[in-house]
């Protein structure tokens, strides 16, 4: 019966089951739900970077057609502020400076599109001809924008309680040791670096709608989240006081994330709440502006990092000092993004054996920063990738070799690093050889001779990255500040006819889970990818879970799975031992047996297909009752022992145009050790995609405020994404090691490509301009930054 | 955007008629300038008077040494019209790179002059060209058309109904593109035929303009050499996030250059 069948297990490329819905237009997202009687609400936000309100007069806006309310912070009493989510403690022992963050603006407001009233109409035009006509009084305010600025002495301050705008000033590492070895160093490099400020801009904008049935008292939010059972804990518990039983949070088809939707953003809040004041559905959708000033923000770290090396180019020791701008509020996750998500990333694939790094994050008068695809390790990978390179240069050492050289031995795993994280498994060299095998190495300086022919600058940049995501132990990420667990969830449930609905915990906004979910189910159990369904998204379907970030969900959720499925085979196999009256011992399931998932007495050809279990089990006439229930559902949280560390080598090579300064991405190599590979064509677009977006980081996105706080790049005018003419041919391998720890070996590729990808662009730009004595480009390497190295201004 | 009430007249004197009786209409023809800021807010017309019903507005004609294009032509009729690729091969492959697919199948020659974008492509065709602007009252020369930023002579009830454009000897176009917006940084159209030797600069300063001394340059000798050695003047050339004036000033020698050298 299954012979036939194409292969659809762990390995196939079996194409997405979403896309037939995604490409043909029908999609649920949040902003195609409508509900009986719902009215629209729109965000009255600040124009000010930082301005006292005096008074917000709505008295006019309130008699305008079609309004149904017009909410303040003074209405909304009894809320509670936006909760964070990871709390850092400082050197001494303190904990950070946490101020409230308001839903909407109490007394002043401190970033512009910071929430300042909302109003509730019929329409949404009219919401906004309303939210118009709102008299504000406000006092403007010296802001400041800039990260090291807002730790001088005469910065504004942003709140009237946090001292010189210092949110935490935290540590890691052995200063002494990493004192010493500098000491002791042949050379000593040091790099300074900005790590520019980025926007998400998924392609869906933040949507949610609020509803209450005033029968049941049960509030709905359907909300544009990576991780609806973590808004329902931070909203309900902290913001509004609702009971899980009485708050179900949907987060249907969600178009793209990349961090920045998994945080509780206060319109969420808002929809909730007034959606029961009025005893009627609210809806909010974003539009592309609200977005850039209200969307998280991503990066934005000012460092200076040090290498100690001896003469003979090993690494001794590295120090580093980051400035890292949170913004004017603290986000979900933010504190432990430039902590625990970056510093402890330092080491890289180095066997360093002596690393302290000193990070303190500010606030200014800016849209929250929080974490955005790859959080915290982008910015160590660049950080490292490019001090590496600058290393290279100013002591002579080959790039490659001072890599190769300084590597962690592939016989040294499990490896300690000097910042806390214990690597389970990688193969630095093979990746590197592999990808220097790839992109033809050894044959650039040929082709920089050709494109110097045509009176082009060539470059060629590498970066040798890991990093650690699978996140995260919950015991480990709760002793370091985390204030929720880390485990997901996953729920197996057989139907009588033996399709199978998987409920799981992680969230899918592109990755493609439908699928490769589809596929853990299919090579274990031996059912159809077409007979197996994800529900996600839903805290009314699925037990718990804690949502889609830091490349989780296979390593996380999908171990979920995989214990559920365990205890689904072990039932069967009793039921198995019944109907065929053997003992349990003997009976064995094979995925691939002569009837698909098949239960067979070992030894013999009596079998039964997993179908006709499911169906004892629903139909238990002939049942052990005494030691089983009926039914064949099973659910399992899954708490990981360690972080999983993908890692691999990335190449770029970029042609220079000497007359105007633009880059041109040649091709990219990207060979990632992902842990085992369940889809490889999926594995293949979140790589690309990661890679677009860190070529997107080093070429083109910026986002820039002005000394008064004004965001200049708050449009597609003015942010540059990188477009598919941007890019160049990404070729993507995969060398595989295992993770040791999960069970199924697999380490994570959400990530991996806006990881790696940055330095290896910034790394080439470098080299294409050897000639003109540059050792650093600050990101984005943009056409007038660089016809200025060329051209010897300071334009 | 702000509600407004809709008409389409059928012929050029219906739609100005409309607009003198209401200063505060607006004509629409591909929308791909007005819709976007109508969503913005940025603008609140009453009446919104849509001219793609205007037959007398289209069409791409030739009448001897000079081709005729009506102000409803679409960017993709320009880019596409074995007429204009005949006569004058740069201005169809200049349209061929306006926006994306959807702006060109949408936005049209009549929106994009009267619009008269610091940053758009066409005006630098026009008065790279020396054309004569046709309008419902009058014909404008292209050196008496673009005013500044955003305006140009047209009043406000005078409708753009078609572009004259000599037949030059020899065109050619070059520009850079914003990397945010992909309008123009800095480009230019130069052109030697029956207006003489004429170049255009757009892009880089707040109005489209011409460049004196690379004409001059080029009348002693047609090559890209000779516009290689003229530096623009960086005063009063844009400067924002994406390049400063001098970088501007820079780009405008650069595209020149270019710009000649694809004109052969
Ligand atoms: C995403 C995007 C990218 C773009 N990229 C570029 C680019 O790279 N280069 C470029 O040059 N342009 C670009 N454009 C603009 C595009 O070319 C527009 O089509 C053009 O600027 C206006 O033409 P329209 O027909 O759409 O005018 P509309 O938007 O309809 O009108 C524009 C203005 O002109 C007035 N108007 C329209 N027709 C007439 C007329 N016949 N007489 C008098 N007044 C009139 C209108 O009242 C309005 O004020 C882009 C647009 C978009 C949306």
């Amino acid at each position: 019966m299954n012979a036939v069948l194409p292969f659809e297990g762990i390995g196939a490329s079996v194409k997405r089951k979403e896309d037939l819905r995604f490409l043909s237009g029908r999609g649920q997202y949040v902003d195609d739900i409508n509900r009986p009687g719902q009215a629209h609400a729109w965000i009255l936000r600040s124009q000010y970077a930082h301005a006292r309100i005096n008074s917000i007069d709505t008295t006019a806006a309130s008699k305008m057609p079609g309004v149904v309310a017009i909410y303040t912070s003074a209405d909304m009493t009894g809320i509670g502020g936006i909760p964070c989510g990871w709390q850092i403690h400082n050197k001494d022992g303190t904990p950070m400076a946490e101020p409230k963050h308001p839903v909407l603006a109490e007394g002043k407001v401190r970033h512009v599109g910071d929430p300042i009233a909302v109003v509730i109409a019929e329409t949404r035009s009219q919401a906004r001809d309303a939210g118009e006509a709102i008299v504000l009084d406000v006092e403007p305010l010296p802001a400041v924008t800039g990260t090291t600025a807002a730790l001088a002495g005469a910065a504004p301050c942003v709140h009237d309680d946090v001292a010189g705008n210092l949110c935490y000033d935290w540590h890691i590492g052995d200063k002494a040791a990493t004192d010493a070895a500098f000491a002791k160093a042949a050379h000593h490099v040091v790099f300074e670096t900005t790590n520019n400020r980025l926007v998400p801009n998924a392609m869906e904008p933040r949507s949610a709608v609020g509803d209450y049935d005033t029968t049941t008292g049960e509030h709905t939010l359907f909300t544009t989240s990576q991780n609806p059972h973590v808004i329902r804990l931070l909203m309900g518990a902290f913001v509004l006081q609702i009971p899980e039983s009485k708050l179900r949070v949907v987060a249907p088809d969600v178009g793209g994330g990349f961090g920045s939707k998994i945080y509780h953003y206060a319109e969420e809040a808002i929809v909730t709440w007034a959606a029961a004041k009025l005893g009627r559905p609210v809806k909010w959708t974003a539009d592309r502006t609200e977005a850039f000033m209200s969307d998280a923000h991503g990066r934005d770290h000012v460092s200076r990092a040090e290498l100690a090396l001896d003469k003979d180019g090993t690494f001794l020791g590295l120090r580093v000092h980051t400035q890292a701008n949170m913004g004017a509020y603290l986000s979900t996750f933010a504190p432990c993004v430039p902590t625990y998500l970056y510093a402890t990333l330092l080491a890289g694939v180095y066997s360093t054996p002596a690393i302290y790094a000193e990070v303190q994050a500010v606030f200014t008068h800016t849209v929250p920063v929080d974490a955005y695809r790859g959080a915290g390790r982008p910015e160590a990978t660049y950080l490292l990738e490019r001090l590496v390179d600058v290393a290279a240069r100013q002591c002579g050492f080959d790039k490659v070799e001072l890599r190769r050289r300084n590597f962690i031995a592939t016989s040294a795993f499990p490896y300690q690093t000097p910042v806390a994280l214990e690597y389970d498994s990688g193969d630095y060299v093979s990746t590197l050889n592999q990808a220097l095998e790839t992109a033809d190495w050894a044959g650039f300086e040929a082709r920089r001779a050709e494109s110097a022919s045509r009176g082009k600058l060539r470059g060629i940049g590498i970066s040798t990255y890991l990093e650690a995501c699978g996140i995260a132990p919950s015991a480990v990420v709760g002793s370091l500040g985390a204030r929720a667990g880390l485990y997901e969830v996953g729920t197996i449930r057989v139907h009588p006819t033996g399709s199978i609905t998987v409920l799981t915990g992680a969230h899918s906004h592109g990755q493609g889970h439908e699928t490769t979910f589809a596929q853990l189910v299919c090579d274990k159990l031996g059912v159809p990818v077409a007979q197996v369904d994800i529900v996600h998204g839903d805290t009314g379907k699925v037990p718990f879970g804690m949502g889609t970030y830091g490349s989780r969900s296979l390593a996380v959720g999908g171990s979920a799975m995989d214990k559920a499925m365990d205890k689904i085979i072990a039932k069967g196999k009793r039921i198995a031992a019944h109907l065929m009256e053997a003992s349990v011992e003997d009976i064995e399931f094979d995925p691939r047996g002569e009837k698909g998932g098949t239960f067979r007495v070992a030894g013999t050809d009596r079998t039964k297909a997993l179908a006709e279990i499911s169906l004892a089990a629903y139909v238990p006439h002939n049942f052990p009752h005494d030691e089983l229930e009926p039914g064949l559902e099973e659910t399992a949280f899954y708490d990981p022992k360690n972080f999983t560390y993908p890692g691999g080598c990335h190449i770029a090579e970029v042609e220079i145009e000497r007359e105007t300064g633009q880059v041109h991405l040649l091709n990219f190599t990207a060979v990632d050790d992902v842990g085992r590979v369940v889809n490889p064509m999926i594995v293949e677009g979140q790589v690309q995609g990661g890679v677009a977006q860190g070529v997107g980081q080093a070429l083109l996105e910026n986002c820039v405020y002005d000394s008064s706080g004004q965001l200049i790049s708050a449009s597609m005018m003015d942010y540059a994404m990188p477009r598919a003419d941007d890019l160049a041919p990404v070729s993507v391998a995969t060398h595989t090691t295992l993770c040791t720890h999960n069970p199924l070996g697999v380490k994570g590729c959400g990530e991996v490509g806006a990881i790696g990808s940055p330095p290896a662009v910034i790394n080439a730009v470098v080299d294409a301009l050897r000639e003109f004595g540059v050792n650093h480009v600050e990101m984005p390497a943009t056409a007038p930054k660089i016809w200025s190295i060329i051209h010897g201004s300071t334009h | 955007m702000y509600d407004f009430t809709y008409t389409k007249p059928s012929s050029v004197a219906d739609a100005t008629k409309l607009l003198a009786a209401d200063p505060d209409a607006k004509f629409i023809s591909g929308g791909q300038t007005l819709l976007p800021a109508l969503k913005h807010r940025l603008n609140k017309p009453t009446t919104v008077v849509d001219l793609t019903g205007i037959g007398e507005m289209r069409g791409i004609r030739r009448e001897g040494n000079t081709l005729v294009i009506g102000a409803l032509t679409k960017h993709v009729e320009v880019e596409t019209s074995a007429e204009v690729k005949a006569a004058i091969p740069a201005l169809a492959q200049m349209a061929a790179h306006i926006g994306d697919t959807q702006v060109r199948n949408r936005g049209t020659l009549g929106g994009s002059v009267s619009n008269n974008d610091p940053a758009a492509d066409y005006p630098a065709a026009v008065l790279g060209l020396g054309a004569t602007v046709v309008t419902s009252k009058r014909e404008i020369p292209a050196d008496e058309f673009f005013l500044g930023m955003f305006t140009t002579a047209l009043e406000t009830d005078e409708l753009l109904v078609a572009i004259k454009f000599p037949i030059p000897e020899k065109a050619g176009y070059a520009k850079m593109r914003n990397p945010a917006s992909r309008y123009v940084m800095a480009g230019a159209f130069v052109s030697k035929g029956p207006q003489g030797i004429r170049v255009a600069i757009n892009g880089a300063g707040p109005c489209v303009f011409r460049q004196g001394e690379m004409e001059a340059a080029l009348a002693g000798s047609w090559s890209p050499e000779a516009v290689a050695g003229v530096k623009q003047n960086p005063e009063g050339m844009n400067g924002d996030i994406h390049g400063s004036a001098e970088y501007r000033a820079h780009l405008v020698t650069v595209m020149a250059k270019r710009a000649v050298a694809s004109a052969g």
